[in-house]
């Protein structure tokens, strides 16, 4: 029996993109709705919004409800771990957003590597992003960054943090004219804010902006920047998986937990990324742990967007029987039906709100 | 064939003008200065289409999608803290955002300051800065009146000339931050339509500062 009239759009793409993760060999992890509220205020700018819904379990102790998953996946690594593991998760995960800021459930789907980061496996990570981008629309696009550069070229302007955080936010939103103000109003050399007003404003395929990234490198950070992105692309374009994938270095992401590649996803009339991730050894190394980590999730709740199928029948078949008819006579017109794959349903009252696409009168014979 | 672009422009004076821009570099869509009550207006051969909106809702148009692209003031921005793209400063339609109060008088320093103000979170995060405590009154327009009827210490609002603080008897006390109208753009819009959208900003850079 074909589930596809009954599943909503969410429960489909959900479906699907678990059964692509678990090709890959991923294995699913449950874990607590719970967790202890110290974890998100250690850990405070790892997360979005500092909105917590917490509250004391029977002993006293102070829990939360999880804001996020991938901390609770980082903590339950273990210190020293040689072998690489493979998950992923489907959990809802607690957070205040919207117009009106209220906490909300949202369904996030995701993946984590954990172990050493080589080559390959981040290759097959951001794969699996694209993959999942493709299975929830054709209009897809993939972007990748890499943290080094940004983190570099900051680097090498010498200014104290919160101004770099500033720059950083402007580059988040390709503002170039308030970071050439910036650098202006701090006499950062000319060169140096070109480049980094460059780096806010480059978007386009590997091929086109690879070359220019190149132009970016002012110091070691930046160099292994490039060249690691530059591995990157190469192979998933040998690979032949490099479609659909942009360089975007205004994918900005917390320099304290993210280092190396990170990457968002975004599909068409969808506003804002509905996949995001990264490479987070330094979150990993924050809570104690000698590994290396990359991972996304899939914000599932922004596919209300594409669910444009409001019309939906409630079911195939309206079977009206008459209060005559015998149960074992509706009972074998229902079972016919359903067989033939219709969905039925049978009332002897004749429903005036029910979408149906056939009714069915079983009176006395 | 170009992907159409949706355009949101502020009701007003600064629409009027951006659009009078727009239609100079090549993106004309006759019927939008019409007097009528429509409210949006395509344009096949240019492949555009605009709305009019509310200049407080251009920034929230333009996050939601449905506008790919549109002008707001800065201070809409400062304010609204949408997530989008600001792509260029149009260097027109400038102001300032200050603090301002009766004159001859100073913003008080012994006690928690009162500020009225249409720009809430702009005024907290400039008296947070300054570590003043502050209790803020949410007004929606005639903020210059809280000071005058003693509702309040001070304002922080828009000033353009002077003149309307001047007339009520009322001056800057302090510069907050310099406002200009920016040309901005949906995050996701910008990756399906970056060659339109690109050329539109780059048509209007040279435009505004190459003349």
């Amino acid at each position: 029996m074909s589930y596809s009239n009954v599943l909503s759009f969410e429960e489909k793409v959900s479906m699907k993109l678990m059964q692509l993760f678990g090709s890959f060999g991923y294995k699913k992890f449950k874990m607590s709705k719970f967790e202890e509220y110290d974890l998100y205020i250690e850990n405070k700018s790892f997360l979005k919004s500092e909105n917590i819904i917490a509250f004391n379990d029977p002993t006293g102790k102070l829990l939360a409800l999880k804001p996020d998953v991938t901390l609770s996946i980082a903590k339950n690594t273990a210190e020293n771990e040689t072998e690489p593991r493979k998950l992923f998760y489907a959990e809802n995960v607690y957070r205040v957003s919207g117009n009106m800021h209220e906490f909300k459930e949202i369904n996030q789907l995701g993946l984590e590597f954990r172990g050493e980061v080589d080559t390959y496996s981040l290759c097959e990570v951001l794969n699996i992003a694209k993959l999942s981008l493709k299975e929830i629309s054709d209009s897809y696009v993939l972007d990748i960054s890499h943290m080094g550069l940004l983190i570099g070229l900051l680097e090498s302007t010498g200014l104290p943090y919160d101004i770099k955080e500033e720059i950083s936010g402007y580059i988040g939103t390709k503002n170039s004219h308030e970071i050439q103000r910036v650098c202006r109003e701090n006499s950062v050399d000319n060169e140096l804010c070109s480049k980094i007003t460059t780096l806010a404003s480059l978007y386009g395929s590997i091929n086109e902006i690879i070359p220019q990234a190149e132009k970016l490198i002012v110091n070691e950070t930046t160099k292994n920047a490039v060249e690691e992105l530059k591995t990157v692309c190469n192979t998933l374009k040998i690979s032949g998986n490099a479609d659909n994938i942009n360089i975007d270095f205004s994918v900005v992401s917390d320099i304290s937990y993210y280092n190396g590649i990170t990457f968002r996803g975004f599909i068409e009339n969808v506003p804002g990324s509905i996949l995001s991730g990264g490479r987070y050894d330094n979150l990993l190394k924050k809570l104690g742990k000698n590994s290396g980590a990359v991972g996304f999730a899939v914000y599932m709740d922004m596919l209300s967007y594409l669910d444009k199928d409001v019309n939906r029948f409630d079911t195939d078949i309206l079977l009206v029987y008459d209060k005559k008819v015998s149960a074992e006579k509706v009972f074998e017109k229902v079972n016919e039906l359903k067989a033939e794959g219709n969905r039925v349903f049978a009332s002897s009252v004749p429903c005036k709100n029910i979408k149906y696409k056939t009714k069915i009168v079983l009176g006395e014979e | 064939m170009n992907k159409f672009i949706n355009i949101a422009l502020p009701k007003g004076r600064l629409g009027e003008k951006v659009y009078n821009l727009l239609e100079k570099i090549g993106y004309g869509c006759p019927a939008v200065l019409e007097n009528s009550r429509k409210l949006v207006f395509e344009d096949e051969k240019n492949r555009v289409r605009y709305f009019w909106v509310k200049p407080s809702d251009v920034a929230i148009y333009v996050e939601t999608g449905v506008a790919d692209v549109g002008v707001v003031g800065k201070d809409i921005l400062l304010e609204q803290n949408p997530d989008v793209y600001e792509l260029l400063d149009l260097g027109f339609g400038k102001c300032r955002m200050a603090v301002a109060g009766k004159k001859g008088e100073k913003l008080p320093l012994d006690k928690t300051v009162k500020v009225a103000t249409k720009f809430p979170n702009i005024a907290k995060k400039y008296f947070t800065s300054k570590s003043r405590e502050i209790d803020i009154i949410k007004l929606n327009g005639s903020i210059e009146l809280a000071p005058i009827l003693g509702m309040s210490d001070v304002i922080v609002d828009i000033v353009e000339t002077g003149s309307t603080l001047k007339e009520n008897d009322l001056e800057v006390y302090e510069d907050i931050v310099n406002i200009s109208a920016r040309f901005i753009a949906n995050k996701t819009g910008f990756r399906f339509k970056t060659k339109e959208i690109e050329l539109m900003k780059s048509t209007l850079e040279k435009e505004i500062y190459n003349d």
